[in-house]
């Protein structure tokens, strides 16, 4: 072996490399492809008109996530002919080719970003992909995980393997302490913030330092999904103890003699002192407030105890329009500050805050308290699993005594393709990954926070610091464990 | 897939940086499950607008899009690409493009050309400001085979392109075809790698 210094991204994507073609891209082994309904049915088609099969069915895994209903009964018969359309194809290439899929009635079912991690099938050390941005998540597990486009599933589907030119690597350390109430959203959030929506194209990111290191396994999934909304090719974190212990005795983990073999390579999967990055930005955690998102571009946020910009930060003629266009669509006066802005729904889900550390820290914000009579709030468990496990630990009866609404798992408002969409105007509070113009339906407004923020602006009606939040009873998971 | 290898056209302007592919296609279309038709559905909410850039007559038939950098972030959605080929634009220009977009467009036989920022202002003013009834309004001609070009008004630059990127584009190639020449290394590979248990998926179903 070579001895010179190599970091997490260099050592997998040496593992993967299947040829090397001068003045090509490398050709890049990989090891699970993620499949959903949306990106895929062009893909199999393609496969189909092309006379190819699929290389490694047993590398494939499908779920339906993005079309789903979330109201138990309209998820028997789905009323929007298209995406039952979508899923009957997705039904029907998995069972042609192969492929094991998770449908909605099943108790594997839920959002592709949640599932992988909670069954054990994302590993460290791995190649991943989907088509699907946030794809990116999966790189909290030590995994170069990324997202693709609908011609590469099908390159994937027939190849078990993609032509890739090597990414830059830019290394982000996050060190000292978080304070209560601060979380991993709102790093990611004050990263974007800092570096811009393109601030690490080209680039796998490494997240690193005490602030990472101290993230629990669903907090590094969040940092990791919001990779993309800087730009990132792909985000990464070196897998450690936390990541061991979060896989021992999944169910396609490795057990017995194979669970310790494998540990052993994934302690090598480090990034080696001395290894050289081509960016460095250094983050004090101790500097990081709750963010909230003001505009209509993930990069647009500020710490809740600020205000709605006054001038814009790009000063470019593109930049000064787009800063312009931002403020009138999200109906917002330059100078405002963020907690007297009113909401009129909140989201706690998506493949960046669905998982069940994010609906225990909302429950206990809002456990006791009522939301308020202006705003109707839901939460989407991100699998059948975290909305199972939710169940046992009582959390949903604190959601609904305090008005929300329990739903099924899927994709739902994030990005709402099913029928979970924002009316026009509507301001939402919510705790997905993105807050482009119409994300959330046709003129709908999108702001960007934590669970916890969500869950304190759903009891208040405004954007509150959830650091001054008056916590009055414990939600009912205490009393079970 | 077409290949792409000159292209004389009117400029298409679309004066706002960050254009995401929600807006270039909104979710509700992503339903379907056709490869095509969907030039209806591009910039749907934005051409909403009657003063939006694309429905001003003085662009109809352009089949070069210039816009503000980081053109086609957020969402990995290839429909992006579809919808801009559906409707006729054959290459982009602007400061910057996003990872996964950029691959979607040349999956589709779409240039797409990165210049200065300054320069791209430049064009998207001219285009903008052009007299539409003098020497047939403005243009611009892209050549990939010498990766210049030029414009009716004195403007000329060349640019630069990864070069397995133009010889894709030049010759139309599928690169499915592209890496099956690597079949037997891939064969060997797959072997080897399948013995490391920890990297596949699903160890205790496995064959």
């Amino acid at each position: 072996m070579s001895s010179k210094p190599r970091t997490v991204f260099e050592k997998v994507w040496d593992t993967h490399l299947v040829a090397a073609p001068e003045g090509e891209p490398a050709i890049v082994y990989i090891d699970l492809h993620l499949i959903h309904e949306v990106t895929s049915p062009q893909a199999f088609e393609g496969l189909r008109l092309a006379g190819r099969g699929v290389r490694r069915p047993d590398r494939c895994v499908a779920t339906v996530d993005h079309n789903v209903p979330t109201i138990k009964d309209h998820r028997l018969v789905i009323a929007d002919q298209i995406a039952a359309k979508q899923i009957h194809t997705l039904r029907h290439n998995c069972k042609e080719f192969g492929i094991e899929l998770y449908d909605v009635h099943s108790a594997e079912q839920g959002i592709v970003h949640v599932i992988g991690p909670e069954l054990g099938i994302t590993k460290p050390g791995m190649t991943i992909v989907c088509g699907d941005s946030h794809t990116s998540t999966h790189g909290a597990f030590g995994a170069l995980a990324f997202g693709i486009g609908t011609s590469e599933v099908e390159h994937v589907l027939a190849t078990q393997a993609l032509p890739q030119s090597r990414p830059k690597t830019f290394r982000i350390s996050v060190d000292g302490e978080l304070s209560p109430g601060v979380t991993a959203k709102d790093i990611v959030l004050a990263i974007i913030g800092q570096i811009g929506t393109d601030g690490a194209t080209g680039c796998v990111i490494e997240y690193a330092g005490s602030a990472i290191r101290a993230l629990s396994m669903e907090g590094r999934m969040t940092v990791c999904n919001m990779s993309i909304e800087a730009g990132a090719r792909a985000g990464m974190i070196a897998p450690d103890e936390t990541t061991f212990a979060y896989l021992k005795g999944r169910r396609f983990s490795p057990e017995g003699v194979g669970w310790d073999e494998a540990v052993e390579q994934w302690k090598n999967l480090v990034t080696d002192e001395g290894a050289a990055f081509d960016r460095e930005l250094h983050i004090k955690a101790e500097d990081i407030a709750p963010q909230v998102s003001w505009g209509t571009s993930p990069g647009m946020v500020v710490p809740v105890t600020g205000t709605v910009p006054v001038i814009a930060p790009d000063d470019s003629e593109s930049g000064r329009r787009g800063f312009e266009r931002a403020l009138t669509y999200m109906a917002l006066q330059p100078g405002v500050p963020i907690t007297d802005i009113r909401i009129d729904r909140v989201f706690i889900g998506s493949c960046t805050n669905s998982r069940i550390e994010d609906l225990r820290a909302a429950a206990k914000v809002v456990a006791g308290h009522h939301v308020h009579r202006n705003v109707s709030a839901m939460v989407v468990p991100g699998s059948q699993a975290v909305k199972a496990q939710a169940e046992r630990e009582g959390l949903d009866r604190v959601f609904v005594e305090a008005g929300f609404e329990w739903r099924e798992p899927g994709c739902s408002m994030c990005l709402g393709m099913n029928p979970d969409i924002l009316s026009p105007g509507e301001r939402c509070a919510s705790t997905s990954n993105r807050n482009f113009e119409g994300r959330q339906g046709a003129g709908a407004l999108t702001h960007l926070v934590s669970p916890q923020m969500a869950a304190a602006a759903a009891v208040a009606g405004h954007f509150v610091d959830v650091r001054e939040w008056t916590y009055k009873e414990e939600p009912g998971y205490a009393a079970v464990s | 897939m077409r290949p792409f290898r000159k292209l004389t056209s009117a400029v298409q302007p679309l004066h706002r940086a960050n254009v995401d592919t929600d807006q270039i296609i909104p979710k509700q279309f992503l339903k379907r499950i056709e490869r095509t038709g969907y030039e209806d559905f591009l910039f749907f909410d934005w051409r909403k607008a009657v003063d939006f850039e694309l429905n001003d007559p003085r662009y109809k038939g352009a089949q070069i899009l210039v816009a503000g950098k980081n053109f086609g972030c957020g969402s990995s959605r290839e429909h992006a690409a579809w919808a801009l080929h559906d409707y006729g634009f054959r290459c982009v220009i602007a400061p910057s493009f996003a990872d996964i977009f950029h691959s979607n467009a040349g999956k589709n036989g779409i240039l797409l050309v990165t210049l200065p920022e300054e320069q791209v202002e430049a064009i998207m003013l001219k285009a903008e400001t052009a007299n539409p009834d003098a020497d047939g309004g403005y243009k611009l001609s892209v050549s990939l085979e010498d990766n210049m070009i030029h414009d009716n008004n004195g403007f000329s630059t060349s640019f630069a392109i990864d070069s397995f990127r133009r010889y894709c584009l030049l010759e139309g190639l599928d690169d499915i075809g592209l890496t099956l020449r690597h079949e037997a290394l891939l064969d060997s590979f797959e072997q080897k790698h399948d013995d490391a248990f920890w990297f596949t998926p699903k160890p205790h179903v496995a064959a």
